[in-house]
């Protein structure tokens, strides 16, 4: 994970796509700016990232299942707990499975966990999908599917 | 067993949290009611649960933004339950 760049999605380890599943995973780094307002002397992941953690899960879900013709915004966040606090340099993974996919939308039932299992943070997700405002930004989004271990059809 | 208007209504009343008595078969979701596109998407969720169909939104989107069609033919609740009941009959045909 690079927090401050909002890059939290290390790998896809498992993905589904017939079955509307994806895992993947994002380590917490030991440092991070981030920590040291959240909190001084007391580093904890903040909850929103977790939140973008499963929508990130979520978005590359559905950009597989769209064959990354379309992009995936989110739209809103229900039923979110945070249930365990995570410190520094700690291994997570994040699960989503579709809900339910409609006319540009989808909606997705996510969970963080630690890797012994312990339950972090648990949502519903909907995620808006639109067409990519720019082939650049298409582009962009391939590159970084692949560095993340998605294989892209041509 | 409730028709199509009321299910819909119901709906729109609990997901936007309007009183189900000002929704009425000639209400635009949009005008009338105030319903913005991200609530509609609960209700389109909502409604394609209800009913085991997909609402076309982004055809009905799409008609309306090219000029082929009003937002009073997708959005004016009696004309949303006239477009619901084609689409389930289709399903079953």
């Amino acid at each position: 994970m690079r927090l401050e760049y909002f890059e939290l999605v290390d790998k896809i380890e498992e993905l589904n796509l017939a079955e509307g599943r994806i895992l993947v995973r994002g380590n917490v780094p030991a440092a991070s700016p981030v920590f040291e307002g959240h909190f001084p002397g007391h580093p904890l992941v903040p909850g929103v990232l977790f939140v973008e953690f499963m929508a990130q899960a979520s978005g590359w879900l559905l950009l597989g299942r769209l064959n990354f013709e379309r992009m995936a915004f989110l739209a809103s966040v229900k039923e979110a707990k945070m249930r365990n606090f995570v410190q520094p340099d700690t291994p997570l993974l994040a699960e989503a499975k579709i809900e339910h996919e409609g006319s540009g939308y989808g909606i997705t039932n996510c969970k963080v966990m630690k890797q012994d299992g312990t339950p972090v943070a648990d949502a519903t997700i909907t995620l808006r999908i639109m067409p990519f405002p720019s082939s650049e930004f298409s582009d962009a989004m391939r590159a970084r599917a692949r560095k993340v271990g998605f294989t892209i059809p041509a | 067993m409730a028709s199509t208007f009321d299910t819909v209504a119901n709906i729109i009343a609990e997901t936007c949290d309007i009183p189900r008595e000002q929704i009425t078969p000639e209400s635009h979701a949009i005008d009338d009611l105030g319903i913005d596109s991200l609530d509609f998407l609960d209700i389109a969720f909502a409604i394609d649960k209800a009913f085991g169909i997909k609402l076309p939104l982004e055809q009905w989107t799409a008609e309306v933004n090219e000029g082929k069609a009003t937002t009073e033919q997708y959005f004016v609740l009696k004309n949303l339950a006239e477009r619901i009941d084609g689409l389930v009959a289709a399903k079953g045909a």
